[in-house]
């Protein structure tokens, strides 16, 4: 069993036998984000109230046998894209400032059931459309390993709150990356279940076809036990699949097995190309060694659609996120102009002051390539690309059970420097939007730092509904990584109460 | 070759996205993508003649159930996110009889 700690189950484990009080996680939660946040600003909206409310009502129900899961009590980030009732919800754009919905996201509600205790909204990229959280309207998150560099995005608030010890969990969401590439950034470890695994219901929409909800924490199994009370089918969400085999996933991702024999593990040879920062694909290497040293079979292949995800991904995501935004009119809830004369001229100035650069420029994409005389040349060939992506995964694991590849290319890039060339910006997603084109389950976890101090990445890839194999993989590599020491801050959320 | 953008498809795409451009912000649109097109280009390389579109990632097919009412009323609750309201109503500028 590995380090326990700094972990949400430990702490919901001394929550549970009554050795912490909630009452007492949320203080220290909240003592943790006082300090930080200055530094960070990882959080939008703090939720002292409601989490003191919840505290008190969680803490009976623990005594009274109500709540007996293993998150319990255990304060808990959301991104600011994931609706909560009654609690300012903003997607980080002008567009939703003062937003407050009326219900909650499916996920939310299941979280609150199993008795996490949310402490607040985090930090995104205005309406996830980013790889920096520098499209946030609210401004920007600073990576808690080295302020002057971008936690990445867009779950960069989620990600830097978990990294600055803020609190051991938190939910993100990831349409091309943004949850494993922000993880790989940060020094957390983080995942993207299979589409259809969470409901998406709640969540504001940017690419529905891509959209997935998943955990982010220090370690495998705090995700692993996050995933299992996240993974339910809703009936409010017609894509959400029945994930009654991930039951048990968090005992067996808290144990890493002796011998991986006979497991087969994929490196795709495009995701060591020369682009990439040599401490990462060192990293890629170190975790592939250390998979065969316990008898894992490893094998580099050719992944030969790698050139093309990136065009695929943009011209799709910028299709559906044109056509989901359109219901930002300025009528039904979210920001309207000031001063307009008549209905059309109301939409266009309500839109064009709400929305942030980053947004327009991908609704003027998406409208264009669905725009008729255009819509076959660029939308359904990207449809088309994405089929034989898809076959080239499905040849992938009739071989391989896992693929192994770094995260994003490089360590966290500095604050300003990505925003004035959006084709590079993007080219940073080559290796996590092809997860989402298939659907497949990604997992991000840290495997050391670069010279400069900034974390450094690994990326788990596994075929549609096999979470469990990549928890296998990732159980074994947290015992095997250099400095089997977790990357978080030194101090955090836990320290100082009940040892 | 890629599509070659002119100002007025800049405008007529601002048109259906909703969106007033000035000016300046049309003709950075129109730099921006421009530079996108040419950069997609590169799926032109791909032969997908005999590819079907794929929309879903997993086989779907409809799924009939009895129409009941399962929601509750949230009326006043969603009203209240609402910029502007009147009797209970959303309110929007006029739009039929105007000068």
């Amino acid at each position: 069993m590995t380090e326990r700690k700094q972990s949400a189950l430990s702490l919901g484990e001394k929550i549970r036998r009554q050795e912490i009080r909630v009452k007492e996680a949320v203080d220290a939660a909240y003592q943790k984000i006082s300090e930080s946040e200055p530094q960070i600003h990882a959080f939008l909206t703090l939720t002292e109230e409601y989490a003191y409310r919840r505290a008190e009502e969680v803490q009976k129900g623990i005594q009274e046998g109500r709540y007996t899961g293993p998150l319990a009590g255990v304060p808990i980030a959301v991104k600011d894209n994931i609706c909560t009732a009654g609690i300012r919800t903003t997607c980080a754009s002008k567009m939703l400032g003062d937003f407050v919905p009326p219900y909650s996201a499916t996920a939310f509600s299941l979280l609150e059931e199993a008795g996490a205790i949310l402490v607040g909204k985090t930090n995104m990229d205005e309406f996830a459309m980013g790889s920096t959280t520098e499209t946030s309207a609210f401004g920007v998150t600073r990576n808690p390993h080295n302020p002057e560099h971008v936690p990445g995005g867009s779950s960069g608030g989620s990600c830097a709150a978990v990294a600055a010890g803020e609190t051991f969990l938190a939910v993100g969401s990831d349409t091309g990356g943004s949850i494993r590439q922000p993880s790989s950034y940060c020094g957390v470890t983080g995942l993207k279940p299979t589409y259809g695994t969470v409901s998406r219901s709640g969540l504001i929409a940017y690419a529905s076809s891509l959209d997935q909800i998943g955990p982010i924490g220090t370690n495998i199994a705090d995700c692993a036990a996050m995933l299992e009370i996240l993974a339910k089918q809703d009936a409010a969400d017609s894509t959400s699949m029945d994930r009654s085999d991930l039951v048990g996933i968090t005992q067996a991702a808290a144990r890493a097995d002796e011998s991986l024999k006979g497991f087969r593990v994929g490196i795709p040879q495009e995701y060591l190309s020369s682009q990439i920062q040599p401490q990462v694909r060192d990293a890629v290497e170190a975790a592939a060694k250390a998979l065969a040293e316990r008898g894992a079979e490893v094998e580099i292949f050719s992944l030969s659609m790698t050139d093309y995800v990136i065009p695929t991904y943009y011209l799709i995501a910028c299709a559906e996120a044109s056509s989901n935004l359109e219901r930002f009119d300025g009528v039904k809830y979210g920001y309207r102009a000031a001063a307009y004369k008549g209905l059309h001229e109301m939409y266009k100035k309500s839109r064009s002051e709400g929305f942030g650069e980053e947004v327009k420029r991908r609704i003027m994409l998406g409208t264009f390539v669905l725009s008729s005389g255009y819509y076959d040349a660029y939308y359904l060939k990207a449809l088309r690309a994405k089929a034989l992506l898809k076959k080239e995964f499905d040849e992938a694991f009739a071989k391989y059970d896992i693929l192994i590849g770094p995260a994003a290319p490089t360590t966290a890039p500095k604050i300003g420097t990505s925003l004035q060339d959006p084709i590079l910006m993007y080219l940073s997603d080559i290796y996590t939007v092809a997860v989402n084109l298939a659907g497949l389950p990604g997992l991000s976890m840290p495997w050391g730092k670069d010279e400069n101090g900034l974390p450094v990445g690994i990326q788990l890839i596994g075929d549609c509904f096999q979470e469990r194999k990549l928890f296998r993989a990732a159980a074994c590599l947290e015992e095997d990584r250099p400095s089997a020491k977790n990357t978080v801050s030194e101090k955090s959320a836990c320290d100082g109460i009940g040892r | 070759m890629a599509e070659k953008l002119s100002m007025d498809t800049i405008q007529d795409i601002a048109i259906l996205a909703k969106l007033e451009l000035s000016e300046e912000e049309a003709k950075k649109a129109k730099q921006e993508m421009q530079k996108m097109l040419d950069y997609v280009e590169k799926l032109n390389e791909l032969d997908t003649g005999s590819v079907e579109p794929m929309s879903h990632i997993f086989s779907v097919s409809n799924v009939f159930r009895e129409d009941v009412v399962t929601g509750t009323d949230m009326r006043d609750a969603i009203l209240s996110s609402a910029p502007h309201q009147k009797d209970g109503q959303y309110e929007v500028p006029k739009t039929i009889g105007e000068a």
